[in-house]
């Protein structure tokens, strides 16, 4: 079980890290956000590589205490970190690196952890001969080797091919499987998140915006981040039971618009697009104008700026039949019951 | 290659080039077999490679944390550090001697009360060649490992750490093995420097043949009186210096 | 021999650079008379005053070893007037035949013992540089005063291990003021010219070795007259006194 409670200033650009996180034991955790939200500093600071204000504490043991001056070193934590490129100590063999962590009598140990993922005719081999996803493979049971309370991946998947890295995900998947302590991994790739998280935190700007399980998250956004990982719409502004005021001035329909700070999620594809102003029952209609088309598969996304800003996903027939080009004015629609309203 | 620079690049070449072949060209080779043989030679070539390896030595020992300790500090601390480790490649040699003096000879500010207490001299040792010696090749390599440590991926050590390595083992299992190629090269540098040194010698150890007259002593004394002699122990000087600089080569020099 | 000048030549050329040598002109005046004199190092203090007495030369002067200086001679480099402090490299320089006229002596010197101020290791004579503990430097007997320091040795029948074999006798002195040796044999006229730095234990007659100190000029001079007048400047009463007031003994 983490427990930890950090704040640390960030980089040149200070902004703070701010974080209160509670992790339990075979559980992994993704830390998902966009680029210098500083993921990769509240891994670091977690392994003990950087001071930190607040506590860290793990399986009951206190590796940190900025009040009380309390500060384990990061070789007396426990604690597991595997890198974005390996990190594998280019002058020793493969199994030289794997038991590196180990004491006396290491080299079984070292090759059993490699006969595990496969590789343990690589043993006598240098990093520099193995390719991207062996290399990530050595450095995963290189870590798991001396059984850490904690690991900590820092975009364990990132630097390799894409080809290659469904195989190595899978591979992740089954050690973490197996493994007891608790497991923190911070990636940017939300596919990474989904496949191996049981539970998804979101780090915007240093702080946690929201926390859930990948479902839980993506069908209920709290930020553009999150909302644009989905793929959905998202609107802020202030519930008035029937409808929402947005901050523009413009309403927007929709049932169970409740009280105060709202949030409001509408599909792309629940969008539609007119040339002249439609009629029947949609009474969310709005003004807008085609800033941007973007060809995705069979699909078309429109995005539209107005009152109301919206990505619209349509087909490209309908794009020929509409005549729609960039700066094109148009009349956009979505029925009230396609929209889910829900506290800020 | 534009050719003005093809052109500047073979001057430079000459540069090194014409003296050596000076040397070989004039060199009195009737006379070199019975110069070589001299006691003279064998000892001054003898002590020249024990005071300049010791030289190395020390400064292997005491240079390698020296960059290390360069390389982790910051702003007016750090400038004040460089400023100090690389003053000795600025220094003329001979002030470099009489500096020496000031802090080791018998009333120098250590060397007064080592004097007083020991009955010590450092000047006119062995000793006191190697510590001049070091005093101005211990620069270059300091240098050379600092530039090392700033070309370094400090990731390494991290994941030594996290693995649970301690100080010590990091450093002497992941650190140094990951400098070698910039020890090795600071290392050939910092004893080419010692085995020529002249200047801070003669003023601070003194000369005497078989303790303090190293080959450069042995060749400005003998090239007044019998300069054949001078030129073949100059000879003798490029011949080993050569030899261990080719021997060296990539193999050592090359990454891990 | 080719060999050997060729080689010769490039170490003087260098050695000019950084042997020790000093200027003591009177400015950058095109009209003056210029000479470039080659003197024996324990020549310098009494050579400068003499070149601020004549002022209207500017006289560069080359200090160094006479060991030095002849060597340089005999490969080439250009002088107008040489002070030598032994007679025997003198004649290596007639002998290639570089003198113009005659060498004249203007000065003897002797050699001296110098020790620390105060003379704190108590020392006598030269039977007493060989004392135990006591730390003796000496000329290298490459040069003239390393030379003579061996005969007197020999003379006193004294057998002294030095510490270290200066490269010129200014060295010598330089050690035992610094306080590195407790003692060292150098020409009186170091001593005297020393600002008190050492004090001086004289060496018996019986024991002393007389240093002939002659000069010449050179036939490569380019201002024969200027040459001349340097030379008659030194052996004249106003010259040999200056002399006297170094430690040395007239001619």
């Amino acid at each position: 079980m983490l427990r930890a409670e950090i704040k640390l200033s960030l980089g040149d650009d200070p902004f703070e890290l701010d974080v209160r996180l509670e992790v339990g034991a075979g559980r992994t955790v993704a830390v998902l956000g966009p680029n210098g939200a500083g993921k990769t500093t509240l891994l670091r600071a977690l392994a003990g590589l950087v001071p930190l204000a607040g506590r860290v504490e793990l399986d009951g043991e206190v590796l940190d205490d900025s009040r009380a001056g309390l500060h384990v070193p990061t070789e007396r934590r426990g604690v597991g970190l595997v890198f974005q490129d390996d990190v594998l100590f280019p002058h020793m063999s493969v199994l030289d690196n794997v038991r590196f962590g180990l004491g006396r009598g290491g080299a079984d140990t070292a090759r059993e952890w490699l006969d595990r993922v496969g590789l343990g005719d690589k043993a006598n081999a240098r990093p520099s001969e193995l390719s991207g996803g062996q290399a990530q493979r050595v450095a995963l049971v290189r870590t798991l080797a001396t059984q850490p309370r904690l690991l900590l991946l820092d975009e364990p998947l990132a630097a390799l091919d894409v080809s290659v890295r469904a195989d190595v995900r899978r591979e992740l998947s089954r050690q973490l499987h197996d493994f007891s302590g608790v497991r923190l991994l911070v990636t940017h790739d939300p596919l990474e998140a989904i496949a191996l998280a049981d539970e998804v935190v979101i780090l915007e700007a240093g702080r946690i915006t929201q926390r859930g399980t990948p479902e839980e998250v993506t069908a209920r956004p709290r930020s553009r981040f999150v909302a644009d990982l989905a793929g959905v719409n998202l609107l802020r502004g202030t519930g008035r039971d029937d409808h929402v005021e947005l901050e523009s001035g413009a309403t927007v329909a929709a049932p169970e618009a409740g009280d105060g700070d709202v949030f409001a999620v509408i599909h792309p594809r629940a969008v539609a697009l007119y040339l002249t102003r439609p009629e029947g029952t949609p009474r969310n209609v709005w003004r807008a104008k085609a800033e941007d088309l973007d060809l995705q598969g069979e699909r078309v996304r429109v995005r539209l700026s107005g009152s109301v800003p919206l990505v619209a996903e349509v087909t490209p027939s309908a794009v020929r039949e509409l005549g729609l080009d960039r700066g094109a004015e148009v009349w956009a629609s979505v029925k009230a019951t396609e929209i889910a309203v829900y506290r800020a | 290659m534009p050719g003005p620079l093809v052109v500047l690049a073979a001057a430079g070449l000459l540069l090194f080039l014409l003296p050596l072949a000076g040397l070989i060209a004039r060199a009195p080779w009737a006379e070199v077999g019975p110069a070589l043989r001299a006691p003279e030679t064998a000892t001054a070539l003898g002590l020249s490679l024990y005071c300049s390896l010791a030289a190395t030595a020390t400064a292997l020992v005491l240079g390698i944390p020296l960059a290390l300790v360069l390389a982790r500090t910051r702003g007016t601390l750090r400038a004040v550090l460089r400023a100090l480790t690389t003053l000795p490649m600025v220094l003329p040699p001979v002030v470099g001697g009489v500096a020496l003096l000031l802090a080791f000879g018998r009333r120098g500010l250590v060397g007064a009360p080592l004097y007083a207490a020991f009955g010590l001299q450092v000047p006119f040792t062995t000793a006191a060649a190697v510590i001049a010696e070091t005093f101005v090749a211990m620069p270059f390599l300091v240098i050379a490992v600092e530039g090392g440590l700033r070309s370094f991926d400090h990731r390494y050590e991290e994941a030594a750490r996290a693995l649970g390595a301690r100080p010590w083992k990091v450093f002497l299992r992941v650190t140094l093995p990951l400098l070698r190629p910039a020890i090795v090269s600071g290392a050939v540098l910092c004893w080419a420097r010692a085995l020529g040194e002249f200047g801070a010698t003669i003023t601070f150890a003194g000369n005497l043949p078989g303790t303090t007259q190293t080959m450069p002593l042995a060749v400005y004394v003998a090239l007044e009186t019998q300069p054949d002699a001078a030129i073949v122990l100059s000879l003798v000087l490029l011949a080993v210096s050569l030899a261990i600089l080719v021997g060296l080569r990539d193999r050592w020099l090359g990454a891990p | 021999m080719h060999s050997a000048r060729a080689a010769a030549l490039v170490a003087a050329l260098v050695l000019t650079a950084c042997g020790g040598s000093a200027t003591a002109g009177q400015g950058a005046a095109s009209a003056k008379e210029k000479l470039t004199v080659f003197a024996a190092a324990s020549l310098q203090p009494p050579f400068d005053n003499i070149a601020k007495k004549l002022g209207q030369m500017t006289i560069t002067f080359n200090y160094a070893g006479t060991q030095t200086l002849t060597s340089q001679l005999s490969q080439g480099a250009q002088a107008d007037v040489f002070a030598a402090a032994d007679t025997a490299h003198m004649k290596t320089v007639e002998n290639a035949g570089l003198v113009d006229g005659s060498p004249s002596l203007f000065a003897h010197n002797r050699l001296e013992i110098a020790v620390e101020k105060g003379n704190p290791k108590d020392i006598r004579s030269l039977s007493d540089l060989a004392r135990p503990g006591i730390v003796v430097v000496l000329a290298d007997p490459s040069v003239p005063a390393g030379k003579y320091a061996q005969q007197a040795l020999a003379r006193a029948g004294v057998t002294v291990h030095a510490r270290s074999l200066e490269t010129e006798v200014t060295g010598v002195l330089s050690k035992v003021a610094l306080g590195e040796a407790d003692a060292g044999i150098v020409y009186i006229s170091d001593v005297a010219t020393s600002g008190g730095k050492v004090d001086g234990v004289s060496i018996p007659d019986a024991q002393n070795v007389i240093a002939d100190y002659p000069i010449a000029k050179l036939k490569g001079t380019r201002d024969s007259s200027a040459a001349d007048a340097l030379i008659a400047y030194v052996l004249s009463p106003q010259g040999q006194q200056i002399l006297v007031a170094a430690g040395f003994e007239t001619a």
